[in-house]
């Protein structure tokens, strides 16, 4: 994925130069190992600064909703489920976009990689397949494929759905994924048993909201955890208020959320939260073979209704 | 000053005796993150932490703390009337709190205990605690605290400094809450020569800290000029306004007041509250003086780097901990932030409204 800069960087100087977009958006180097930060390009200039690796986690379609301008846009597979997303959900508009389209080979997992060693990682080097990490007194080889992140690793829409631009060959789709095995596992538990998987899942939420603030369906002008008039939420730490967040939150993303990881990857403290959204997913899935943010052409699921919709979850 | 010189072997007896006058807290290592945690009998505070994940100041100023019970029945006689909780004062200990996180405490201070304003639960948690540091030997490449006002064997705001030479622990004891903990600890092999030992390492230490920030051009800005800066859309573009840095900043203080009733009782209770939150600002007539995230990602910055540094005449209010760098999802840099501040030149920065 190193090699994708040249194009990307080729792209995004001819767009701004030609007049085409106002803006890129895409990444700069971040300042720690395997962080890079979302940022904007206006001038050719800033296009040098732009870079394509696999810490290129965060979903760049968060930093679309209402904005005005022409902008370029560099895309993952997931990026560009929810850019088609935002395009039906008229948070910004197709004529707006240069989608530069990024075929995907998923992102590393900073958190299982920092977790893997004692002293402190000092840097991550990336070459093909193989991730380098060194620190004060280590170096180790890793291969990327057993680093990515879950949501990658359960990856099967690679490549960009939508683009106006591609930046190299489209990348072979991965098989035989079986997206669910986890949540079937916590389907077939009993209530109790459910109940403190969720307690323990959620104990150490700090309640900072990164995972809605990083999560481009969350773009409601005011969230129902922050309504004061009338107030829904308690706001202290009380388990039963962090549960309400983040349940609530995952309904919201019924049929939308393309799994693209974002939430959990800012969470501070390592929530894997995409565990509801995944089984809403998965519901999505079974009940009306819906994936979210493939087609333009196709309401989603949750704002139509069809005589044949299945109804017998309903009791 | 004192010294007293620590067994490694008599250490853990030390601090299972302490158990007996003190409520004890330290780092614990939970699943993948250190934490400060009230330390159980037998468990001991893990001093190989490089540093916790969230800073310390949740000992003395919790995430979430009920200041006042009310009852709404109104059968009672004290219906309706504010009474203060009951809160736990007894004394309490930190041990193996880092340098920066000792001394953040410092900074809070001079807003929570000034002598126009005393926040009571603050100023009666920070008495009831005592603070035995732990010097940094090998600090986090992230660390900035030498040029942050703070240092690795920094002491301001400890009662005592522990300081692992390899075969033993070195203790400088800074205050007379220190001279009681050790006491009760029953250290007290005094080291009298040791003094030399502890600046050697203390020097090594500060030789390794890679990382700085430069803050003397601060005080002079002119704060409109900065405030209009250009560089402002820049800093803030990737912010999702998650509130992390200030959740895990030590030096971060700001609350907000809520009640909390079920059925006919309640509390009334304060909630740490970011400035990078749009609900922070918001007035009751729906204006939003921080309407974006630039006005907010400036508002961090700002106070931190100038309003702070102008109105207290303190250096800037960060420790240098790093945690902020560390935990910011999206990759905001304070160090950078605060390089393009200091470096501000308004004859140059054409785009300044
Ligand atoms: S979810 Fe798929 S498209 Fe998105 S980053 Fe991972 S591998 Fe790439
Ligand atoms: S990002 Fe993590 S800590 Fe923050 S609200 Fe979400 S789950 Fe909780
Ligand atoms: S809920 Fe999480 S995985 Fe789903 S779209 Fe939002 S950020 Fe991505
Ligand atoms: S942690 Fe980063 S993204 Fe979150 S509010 Fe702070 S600066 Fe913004
Ligand atoms: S601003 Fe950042 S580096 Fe400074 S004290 Fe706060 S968390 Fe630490």
């Amino acid at each position: 994925m190193l090699s994708y800069i040249d194009k990307i960087k080729e792209i995004s100087s001819r767009l701004l130069k030609d007049g085409t977009v106002d803006m890129i958006i895409g990444f700069r180097r971040g300042t720690v190992p395997m962080m890079n930060e979302p940022h904007f390009a206006k001038t050719t200039g800033d296009v040098e600064q732009l870079v394509w690796d696999s810490n290129c986690g965060i979903n760049l379609a968060n930093y679309l909703a209402n904005r005005t301008e022409k902008i370029g846009i560099i895309a993952k597979g997931c990026d560009s489920r929810n850019i088609v997303t935002h395009i039906i959900e008229n948070k910004i508009k197709r004529e707006q976009l240069t989608i530069i389209g990024v075929p995907c080979k998923g992102m590393i997992d900073k958190r299982r990689i920092n977790a893997m060693f004692d002293g402190e990682i000092l840097q991550v080097a990336e070459n093909g397949n193989t991730i380098t990490v060194s620190g004060d007194g280590f170096e180790k080889k890793l291969e990327k494929d057993d680093m990515l992140q879950q949501n990658c690793r359960l990856c099967i829409h690679r490549n960009p759905v939508i683009y106006d631009e591609l930046v190299a060959e489209q990348v072979e789709e991965q098989q035989d994924i079986d997206r669910y095995a986890d949540i079937r596992e916590i389907e077939a538990l009993p209530p109790k048993e459910k109940e403190s998987y969720f307690t323990d899942l959620f104990s150490a939420c700090i309640r900072c909201y990164a995972c809605r603030n990083a999560c481009p369906l969350c773009y409601c002008p005011t969230c129902f955890v922050d309504e004061s008039r009338p107030q829904w939420v308690g706001k202290s730490q009380d388990p039963a208020d962090i549960k309400t967040f983040h349940f609530l939150r995952a309904y919201h993303c019924a049929g939308r959320c393309t799994d693209c990881g974002s939430c959990e990857r800012v969470c501070p403290v390592g929530i894997n939260m995409r565990i509801l959204t995944r089984k809403l997913e998965k519901d999505s899935f079974e009940l009306f073979g819906w994936e979210a943010g493939l087609s333009m052409d196709v309401r989603p699921p949750l704002d139509t209704y069809k005589p044949g919709d299945p109804d017998d979850f309903i009791k | 000053m004192k010294i007293v010189k620590i067994d490694k072997k008599t250490w853990a007896a030390g601090i299972e005796k302490l158990t007996a006058s003190y409520r004890l807290f330290g780092p614990v290592k939970e699943g993948d993150f250190h934490n400060f945690k009230e330390l159980g009998s037998g468990e001991a505070p893990d001093l190989d932490c490089l540093n916790t994940r969230l800073s310390a100041k949740a000992i003395i100023y919790p995430q979430s703390e009920n200041m006042f019970e009310y009852s709404l029945d109104e059968s009672r006689e004290d219906h309706h009337i504010l009474k203060e909780v009951d809160t736990d004062y007894s004394p309490r200990a930190v041990i193996g709190i880092r340098p920066c996180d000792a001394k953040a405490f410092e900074l809070v201070g001079l807003n929570f205990d000034t002598s126009e304003y005393k926040d009571p639960y603050w100023i009666k948690a920070r008495e009831a605690t005592t603070l035995i540091g732990l010097a940094c030997s090998s600090p986090g490449s992230n660390c900035f605290c030498t040029t942050a006002g703070c240092g690795p064997f920094h002491e301001d705001g400890l009662d005592a400094l522990v300081v692992d030479t390899g075969d033993h622990f070195l203790a400088k004891i800074l205050t007379e809450k220190g001279e009681q903990l050790f006491a009760a600890a029953g250290w007290k092999q005094e080291a009298k020569a040791a003094g030399k030992q502890i600046e050697a390492l203390k020097q090594e230490a500060e030789a390794k800290i890679a990382s700085s920030v430069n803050t003397d051009n601060l005080s002079a800005l002119d704060t409109t000029q900065l405030y209009n800066a250009s560089f402002w859309e820049d800093v803030s573009f990737s912010c999702i306004n998650c509130g992390t840095c200030t959740f895990v900043c030590p030096t971060c203080w700001c609350f907000d007041i809520q009640d909390e009733t079920h059925g006919n009782s309640g509390v009334r209770m304060r909630n740490w509250d970011s400035c990078m939150y749009p609900l922070f600002t918001l007035h009751g007539t729906g204006h939003n003086p921080r309407g974006t995230k630039l006005h907010r990602v400036r508002q961090r910055f700002m106070h931190k780097l100038k309003y702070y540094v102008d109105k207290y005449d303190a250096g800037i209010q960060c420790v240098g901990c790093g945690r902020c760098v560390r935990s910011c999802p999206v990759n905001i840099d304070i160090r950078r932030v605060c390089e393009l501040m200091n470096s501000f030149d308004s004859e140059k920065d054409t785009c300044a409204a």
